[in-house]
Order: structure tokens, then C-alpha cells, then sequence
């Protein structure tokens, strides 16, 4: 079990144009929140290949969280209409092979939405925090 | 193209930023440094203060040549802000500068993180591991270069859509602009006078209309709606929608061979018409027809019909014989123009004050709006010039001004921002019914004044003089007196600390602006973000004002954010003068982040092709074998094919697949080395 130093591993992946530039303004306004999340800017959400969060999954991550535009704002149109069918499909496969969906997150948060980030980010930390380390760690050792 | 190049070595260069004591004041800049140096693949790690500076860039420069380096990594900012002045040193030191790859550590660490320096030093670290790892794998990319269409667009010709237009037509370059209206002069043509001057509004305004309608490089496209818009900078081909106006312009009566036929603007058939509804642009006080023009100044002189409400019953088309300028069978019509840049100005609407129930908009006859107050006060408006009280048709002698009508307003009914323009407006009326009425008194019911421009504070100190009473607090209610149907207004005054009851003939709400209604629909259009109260976003709020992040898209006046007039036509000028560079350029680079096909792993299933929103992707025919092929000028990069491929045979260039596992192997198993 999860010794007491144990802090969640938690990925973004974030799109480039709303929830990165949002997650920049959440900077500029010096808006405080936990610091468990690394992000990996991509162009659209639409790029997020299901294989990347297995794969992240496999390597160890306790969550992850993909973040885009909201819906119809998508600079590349419909990018983060497909990324939530993908994800929406992705956590039923979580769940079948014993992971909770909640470790696999969806949030829409727009360039000016820095404030949201970073309750998206305490959020997330949370959520990973209660659920405690995933069933897969071993595998990424 | 491709595969990253296995016999190379790579050869990475670390440079952590201080940037002062932004990052440097959470984190610890040297931990991070010594960290990079042990991370596979890094020839080199070195910090400086500011790395953007020319000192920090030349460390870049001269680090490339010295440790023949194959990548680099800054530790800094965003990559939003600062990529592409590290590209460009990149390619100063001689590599290509897609070998760039940026850790932000300080819009997303150092300053979300302040008060947890040892967190924030380690996540900075884990920053550093996963850029390395990305940039490890980065390869040479050449951006494409395309041509660009020598016209633009503006969408709205008001006060700064007409600047706009005018200034790119000048330049030389062939202009569209297109306005919803029958006519063009926007907001600014139903003002007044115009504030600190008194200028007179039309007198300012027409001149330019004219300007707009006769400049030979200016195609003004009225009662004209943006459709669908396809391409990128350079290149967009825009679709209009050409509503059924009804009426026939001289060209175009001339083209169906009614020679010397077309509207004249004579108005004869507005003489005829039977039908009766309420004139927009006199905010419903003054009737119009169902063939119309808003006010005798209209630009172009030309009718409409409004045919929801036209009965065609055919007196128009009788009375107007020979010139056959009118044909109640037109249809909307539909026309697709090639531009290079557009420029949004699409300009605000007056927030709906009846929301704010308890100030009896639309409830008590003798409360109006300050819009309204303009046409009633303007010599050219419904009344001529004379301010009456609509209940019964007195002058009012007392008349209350509430400022902040739904603006700097959290109750969740009214805006949270300040419409920037209302106190000085205000303070204009106040001088002209001193100035129209004789013993007027005004009350100024206020939070704060903001006479924040040139001349405004001196025009402030003014109207004190002239004699308007001037009360520092916010109107709680107005109640009617039902019988007089003079208005109470209620207020704390809070200099003097008590309420105030105002017994007035007329009050003027200084309503809130929002954006205006066909904002939303036009930005998705353009693919144009709006911040939280729907105003369109610029690409930066100091250094790019009239840029968007839509390349080739810029924006002008209040459709930005609430401006006055000047500040409106400055802004205009500006985004003209942005719109133009890639004009003039004549070519403009794209960032090649475009997807690639591997032939050899692509099955050519085709499931890829109904992904991509812009057609870009089709299947064709090689070596007998069906593969997908992508036409690089219609791709925009984002990927959402390379996330499907079940077969993993699309390579997305600075995006690709390898690069992207490995940051977040980097990331996930790199750190307990």
C-alpha cells in the first residue's frame, strides 16, 4: 500500500490553443494551486491518441487529465468533439480492465479561463489523491 | 520528412531562465541546472539571468557551435510568448529551429507555485526531463510558404470597420467590406455630439461614409452577413450572404438590362407604402416603412424592403415605373470572395437595462436610455432636436442620469466590467441640456468618474462648473409617481453617508455594452476566441491588441473590448496597418506542423479522411497500393487524424508519435534514475 510520502503522479495533456493559454493566464494572475501535474502542450486535443493515456497508465500515472477547448470554440473546429468521443470510448475500456474512469479525466477550460484552471487543477489532484496510487504502478517499475 | 534519423547522436543544450526573480524567486535556478546536466542526452546546461536578452540568446548562439549541439531546451516562460524568439536564435547557431523545445516553468510553475519552492524545483526538473526528451527527438522542419491574396475583409463598418477599410484601400489594397445594416455608419451614426470636442457626430461621421462609398479599392457589401469561412491566412475564402434586399442598385439594374434603371434614392416608394413599423435606428420612437432607409444620410442611398413585413401589395413597384429598381421576388443571394487577412470589428450592443428590473425600463415611460436620449437631444432625431419626456411631451427640467447601468455590476444582473465610455458620454449630456434648456438641472448619479483620456478630466471640471449636481452613489430603485409621472430616485449619497430621495422629470440610464448579437456566431466563423464576458480575444492584451490567435485574422474596436471613438479609430489603424504586413509581403510562412504519411505502414483503410475538418486528406493510388495522401496547403495540423490511425502510419510533424511517448515516458519513468 501507498506509504505515507506517496504523491500522485498525474499527466495533462493540453491543447495548445485554449486550455494551455488558459493554464498561461492562470500564471499571469499568479492564481495559486497544487503543483502534482506535469503538462504536455499538443496542438489540438484531437491529436491525443488513446494509446498515449495507456501508455501512460502502463507507465505508472495515477491520472491523467485532457483538457481542450470548449465545445464549438475548437480552433481547429471539431478537434475536441472527436478527443471526447475517444475519451468517452476510452473509459469504458479503463473500467473493463479494473482501472476507475475517474483517473482518466475530460475538462474544456478556454484561454480566458485561468480562474478554472486552477480549480480544474485542485480538482484533479484531489480526485487522484482519494482514489490513491493506480493497481498498475507495478507494472512501470 | 519522417523518421527520426537513428545515426544521430543528439546533442541537447539546457539554458534555465531566471527571468529576475520571477522563476528564480520559487525556484531554485542552479538545482535545476545541475539536474539537466544529468539527464541522458545533454551536452550542456548553462543559466542566465534574462535568456531572452541578446546576452542569453548569444549564450544559444555560440553554445550550437561550441558543443555541436543538435537540440535545445529553454527553461523559461511560455512557449506561447517566447518560442519564436528562441527559434530564431537557434537558427542564428545554425540548426534548424523546429530543434527548439521550450520548458515552461513560469506561467505554469514559478507563478502558480510561489510559496512551494521545493515542489516547484522539482517540477521545473520534471519540466526539464520531459522537454529533453522531446527534443532529443526533434528533426529538421522547413515552414511552407504561401502566397497570399492581395485583398481583405472587413466584417462591420462602423466608425472602426470604416477606418479600417479605408486605411487598407489606401495602402493599395482591394477591400470588401461587408455590414449586416442596409447601411454603413454603425453606432457612431446615431450620436449627437461626440465628447471631450462636442463635435458634432454626423458631421465627422458622413464625410467618412462617403470616403468608404466612392474609394475605388472599397467593394462595400451591405446587408451582407458572413456565411462560412474555409482556408487560412492568405488565403480564406470567405462566403457572403447577400440578403434579399428587394431593390435593385444602378449596376445591377444596369446588368439585367434595365439601362438607366436602379435606385436613385428618390423615396417615392416609401410615399406608397402602406405598411407602418417601428425605425430601428430611432430605437422604435419614429415610424418607418416597410421599403425603407434608416435616416436621409444612409450610405449607400439605397431602399431596402423589409419583407417580413412587406404585404406586396405592388405600389412600390408601380410608383418607381421605369426604373424597375424594385423586384419583390429577390432571394437571398450567396458569393464567395478569395481574401488574404480579415479584420473583425463587429462592434457592441446596448445590454438589455430592463433586466435591471427595479430602475422600471420599460415600465415607466420617462425612464429612457442613453442611446435613446442621443436621437431625442440629436437635431436630426425623431423630435428634432427637442428633449421630451415620452409620457407626456413636457420639457424636462430635472433629469438623472444613473452612470454604471449595468456595468461594474456582480449581482449576477448587469456586466462585472466597466463600459469605459458612459461617464464621459454623461457628462456631455448633462452640458447639452444645460445647454438646450433653460434652468436645467442634471444629477449625475455616480460611482466613480473615469475621465480617463486626453481633454476628459478638463471636460469633467467643465460640466462641475456649468452646474451639474454630481451624487457619489448607486441607484437602488426609481419609483413612479403615477400620477405626475415624475420619477423618485433613491440612492445612498455616500459622501454625505445617508439616502437621498431625487424627485426628478426624466431619468437616462448610461446602459452597459455588450457585444454585439452576431458576435459569437461570427467569431466561430473565424475561428476567433472570446474571453469570459464574450468580447473577442486578442492575441496578447499589451503587445498584441489587434492581433488574434487565428493568423491572418486581426480586430478592431469595440467587438475587443469597450473603447471610445478614439480609441476605437486608433485601434482600427492599427489592425489595418497588422492586416496589411502579409499583404504587402505578398507571401507568409506556415508553421509545418503538418501530417505525414508513412506509405509503408498505411493500410489505406480511409478512416482518416472524414476525420479532417478541412479536406485534406484523400486516398490515392501507388505502387498499386492505396495509401492516404495529405495536401499540405489544406492542413492545419491538428492532429486529429494522427490520434486515430489505427495502423499509427500518420507522422505529425513536431507532433509525432515517438515524440510524444517519449515525453511522457520521460515524465513518468525518467525520474527515479
Amino acid at each position: 500500500m501507498a506509504d505515507e510520502n506517496w504523491k500522485p503522479k498525474i499527466i495533462a495533456i493540453i491543447c495548445n490553443w485554449c486550455s494551455y493559454a488558459g493554464a498561461d493566464l492562470a500564471g499571469s494572475a499568479r492564481t495559486q494551486y497544487p503543483t502534482g501535474i506535469r503538462a504536455i502542450r499538443v496542438m489540438c486535443t484531437g491529436r491525443i491518441d488513446p494509446l498515449f493515456i495507456m501508455k501512460a497508465f502502463q507507465d505508472g500515472a495515477d491520472g491523467v487529465l485532457v483538457s481542450g477547448c470548449h465545445f464549438g470554440d475548437c480552433h481547429y473546429l471539431e478537434g475536441n468533439y472527436k478527443a471526447a468521443k475517444r475519451m468517452f470510448l476510452l473509459k469504458s475500456v479503463l473500467k473493463n480492465i479494473g482501472l476507475d474512469d475517474k483517473r482518466l479525466r475530460m475538462t474544456f477550460v478556454s484561454a480566458s479561463e485561468g480562474a478554472k484552471w486552477a480549480t480544474v487543477m485542485e480538482d484533479v489532484v484531489n480526485t487522484i489523491t482519494e482514489l490513491g496510487p493506480s493497481p498498475l504502478t507495478e507494472l512501470a517499475r | 520528412m519522417a523518421e527520426v534519423k537513428k545515426n544521430e547522436e543528439p546533442r541537447i543544450g539546457v539554458f534555465v531562465c531566471h527571468c529576475g526573480t520571477n522563476i528564480a524567486g520559487s525556484i531554485d535556478i542552479k538545482a535545476v541546472m545541475e539536474y539537466a546536466k544529468t539527464l541522458p542526452n545533454v551536452a550542456i546546461a548553462d543559466d542566465y539571468q534574462y535568456m531572452c536578452s541578446t546576452p542569453g540568446q548569444n549564450k544559444i548562439v555560440e553554445a550550437i557551435e561550441e558543443h555541436k549541439l543538435t537540440g535545445i531546451v529553454v527553461a523559461a516562460c511560455s512557449p506561447r510568448l517566447h518560442e519564436p524568439t528562441f527559434r530564431v536564435a537557434t537558427r542564428e547557431g545554425g540548426l534548424n529551429p523546429f530543434r527548439f523545445e521550450m520548458a515552461n516553468i513560469r506561467e505554469q510553475n514559478s507563478w502558480v507555485h510561489m510559496h512551494q519552492p521545493e515542489e516547484a524545483t522539482e517540477k521545473a526538473k520534471d519540466s526539464v526531463r520531459i522537454a529533453v526528451a522531446k527534443a532529443s527527438l526533434l528533426e529538421d522542419l522547413i515552414p511552407k510558404s504561401v502566397p497570399v491574396e492581395r485583398a481583405a475583409m472587413v466584417v462591420g463598418a462602423g466608425i472602426g470597420g470604416m477606418q479600417a477599410a479605408l486605411d487598407l484601400a489606401s495602402a493599395g489594397i482591394k477591400t470588401y467590406l461587408v455590414e449586416k445594416n442596409p447601411t454603413i455608419g454603425g453606432k457612431m451614426s446615431q450620436l449627437d455630439k461626440t465628447f471631450p470636442t462636442l463635435d458634432c457626430s454626423q458631421c465627422i461621421l458622413t464625410p467618412k461614409m462617403v470616403d468608404v462609398f466612392r474609394h475605388e479599392n472599397i467593394e462595400l457589401l451591405t446587408y451582407t452577413e458572413v456565411e462560412a469561412v474555409e482556408g487560412y491566412i492568405g488565403n480564406f475564402d470567405v462566403t457572403l450572404r447577400k440578403k434579399a434586399r428587394g431593390v435593385l442598385t444602378l449596376e445591377e439594374a444596369e446588368a439585367r438590362g434595365f439601362v438607366g434603371g436602379g435606385c436613385n434614392g428618390c423615396g417615392d416608394c416609401e410615399d406608397v407604402c402602406p405598411v407602418i413599423r417601428p425605425n430601428p435606428f430611432e430605437l422604435g420612437m419614429a415610424p418607418m416603412k416597410a421599403i425603407y432607409i434608416y435616416h436621409p444620410q444612409v450610405s449607400p442611398l439605397l431602399y431596402t424592403i423589409d419583407f417580413d413585413s412587406c404585404v406586396k401589395c405592388n405600389l412600390c413597384v408601380d410608383i418607381c415605373g421605369d426604373k424597375k429598381a424594385i423586384d419583390l421576388n429577390a432571394k437571398d443571394e450567396f458569393e464567395t470572395v478569395k481574401v488574404g487577412t480579415v479584420i473583425l470589428a463587429t462592434g457592441y450592443d446596448i445590454f438589455p437595462i430592463e433586466e435591471k428590473f427595479e430602475w422600471g425600463y420599460k415600465n415607466y415611460d420617462n425612464v429612457i436610455t442613453s442611446l435613446e436620449f442621443e436621437r431625442l437631444i440629436c437635431a436630426s432625431g425623431p423630435t428634432g432636436g427637442h428633449l421630451i419626456r415620452p409620457s407626456d411631451g413636457a420639457t424636462p427640467k430635472k433629469v438623472a442620469f444613473v452612470l454604471c447601468a449595468g456595468s461594474r455590476d456582480n449581482t449576477g444582473v448587469g456586466k462585472p466590467y466597466c463600459s469605459r465610455f458612459c461617464c464621459m458620454y454623461s457628462l456631455k449630456h448633462a452640458h447639452q441640456i444645460i445647454e438646450k434648456i433653460p434652468d436645467a438641472v442634471p444629477y449625475l448619479f455616480y460611482m466613480d468618474i473615469r475621465s480617463f483620456g486626453k481633454m476628459y478630466e478638463e471636460f469633467y471640471y467643465r460640466i462641475q462648473d456649468e452646474g451639474a449636481k454630481f451624487i457619489r452613489g448607486r441607484v437602488a430603485n426609481i419609483l413612479e409617481d403615477p400620477v405626475t409621472k415624475n420619477l423618485h430616485v433613491n440612492a445612498e449619497d455616500t459622501l454625505l453617508g445617508r439616502p437621498i430621495d431625487v424627485e426628478v422629470d426624466m431619468v437616462v440610464l448610461a446602459a452597459a455594452v455588450q457585444p454585439a448579437a452576431e458576435t459569437d456566431a461570427t467569431r466561430r466563423l473565424f475561428g476567433v476566441s472570446c474571453s469570459q464576458d464574450g468580447w473577442l480575444l486578442e492575441a496578447h492584451p499589451k503587445l498584441n491588441p489587434c492581433g488574434t490567435t487565428t493568423a491572418g485574422v486581426y480586430l478592431a474596436g469595440v467587438c475587443q473590448g469597450p473603447k471610445d471613438i478614439p480609441d476605437t479609430v486608433a485601434q482600427a489603424e492599427g489592425a489595418a496597418s497588422a492586416a496589411s504586413i502579409p499583404i504587402h509581403l505578398g507571401e507568409v510562412e506556415l508553421e509545418p506542423y503538418f501530417a505525414v504519411c508513412l506509405e509503408d505502414k498505411c493500410a489505406g483503410c480511409g478512416m482518416c479522411i472524414n476525420l479532417c475538418p478541412y479536406q485534406a486528406l484523400a486516398l490515392v493510388e501507388k505502387e498499386g497500393r492505396t495509401v492516404m495522401q495529405v495536401t499540405e496547403a489544406k492542413c492545419k495540423g491538428c492532429g486529429t487524424c494522427g490520434g486515430f490511425c489505427p495502423g499509427g502510419a500518420i507522422w505529425m510533424q513536431h507532433f509525432a508519435t515517438p515524440q510524444i511517448i517519449a515525453q511522457i515516458d520521460a515524465f513518468l519513468l525518467g525520474g527515479e534514475q
